[in-house]
């Protein structure tokens, strides 16, 4: 145990959780580490979904006729502010600094309201364009993958204000960092789930099949 | 990045300097859609993008790489098996029915 101790490098918040378990790690961080890799088989399962029906739609409206590329865009950079912001208060509930903590906590919720608003209304204008889910493969493949995503972005909206609510109330443990920091990697994780959507679905073009 | 080398959690600069670099990693990657690059090249060109941002969080903002190097383990396990898997999925669906 003590070498393990000794060859981590650990914040001290977490250093002293590591005393309780056999593994010299806390338990809460290694279960939210496997949920995360076992996430990355969700979204892979949907992802691939996807790709096997790129272009297979035989009516439209196909990706080109409906993506607004400046849009998503945006959106993706306030997802990407909002992983700064997210960090920010990890960094600061380390120092005890609570109250920016609370500031960055709310900030990176303001930020996953302004990304989900944004994919409501995103969903919105494919809705008007004649695309619903059972349109086409295309609707079905994309509202299915974009939808799981919106809905991790609103568990961790609930999370980020509860834990801020929580911490108003003074009912989390001393150890401010180590919560804030489990809903932070949550956080992070449904970042880099965007990051490889943005690119695969947004970016890459469709072909000559699916387009218009 | 000096403060790698003790294990330490970057500071605070060093998230905003890594911010700076992710949003322009995405410009660059909504640039390359509009640049008339070959279909080859601009595939090619952003997986590496998202590549690299995917791997600049988990190291940098998820603290992989400070951490205990058995978080990355379970993590890639993880990842690896997903990308494994979904990739034979792809080839499989591919070849066989065309």
């Amino acid at each position: 145990m003590a070498e393990v101790i000794a060859g981590s490098h650990e914040t001290p918040v977490a250093k002293a959780q590591e005393h309780a378990t056999t593994t010299g790690l806390p338990s809460t961080k290694l279960a939210m580490w496997i949920f995360l890799a076992s996430e990355c088989l969700l979204f892979g399962a949907l992802i691939t979904t996807y790709l096997l029906y790129r272009g297979a739609s035989k009516v439209g409206p196909y990706p080109n006729d409906v993506f607004d590329i400046p849009y998503t865009s945006v959106s993706s950079f306030v997802l990407l502010a909002s992983s700064l912001t997210m960090v920010l208060a990890v960094s600061a509930a380390q120092k005890a600094d609570l109250v920016r903590m609370r500031v960055w906590l709310l900030v990176t919720a303001l930020l996953g309201m302004t990304f989900v608003g944004g994919q409501v209304y995103e969903f919105t204008a494919f809705s008007k364009e004649g695309l619903a889910l059972g349109t086409n493969l295309f609707g079905t493949t994309f509202y299915v993958l974009t939808g799981f995503h919106g809905v991790h972005v609103t568990v961790g909206i609930i999370m980020l204000l509860t834990l801020t609510s929580f911490s108003q109330a003074g009912r989390l443990p001393d150890d401010h960092g180590f919560s804030v920091e489990m809903i932070g990697l949550y956080w992070h994780f449904v970042d880099i789930v965007w990051i490889v959507i943005f690119a695969v679905v947004y970016l890459i073009p469709t072909g000559p099949t699916g387009g218009k | 990045m000096a403060d790698v080398e003790h294990g330490h959690h970057p500071s605070v600069k060093e998230y905003i300097r890594i911010g700076i670099i992710l949003a322009v990693l995405t410009g660059l990657e909504v640039a390359a859609k509009y640049a008339n690059l070959g279909s080859a090249t601009l595939i090619v060109t952003l997986l590496a993008l998202a590549a690299l941002k995917f791997i600049l969080v988990v190291m940098y903002f998820m603290h992989l790489k400070f951490d205990d190097r058995r978080y990355a383990r379970f993590f890639l396990m993880g990842l690896s098996l997903a990308l494994t898997l979904f990739l034979i999925v792809l080839i499989l669906f591919k070849v066989f029915l065309r």
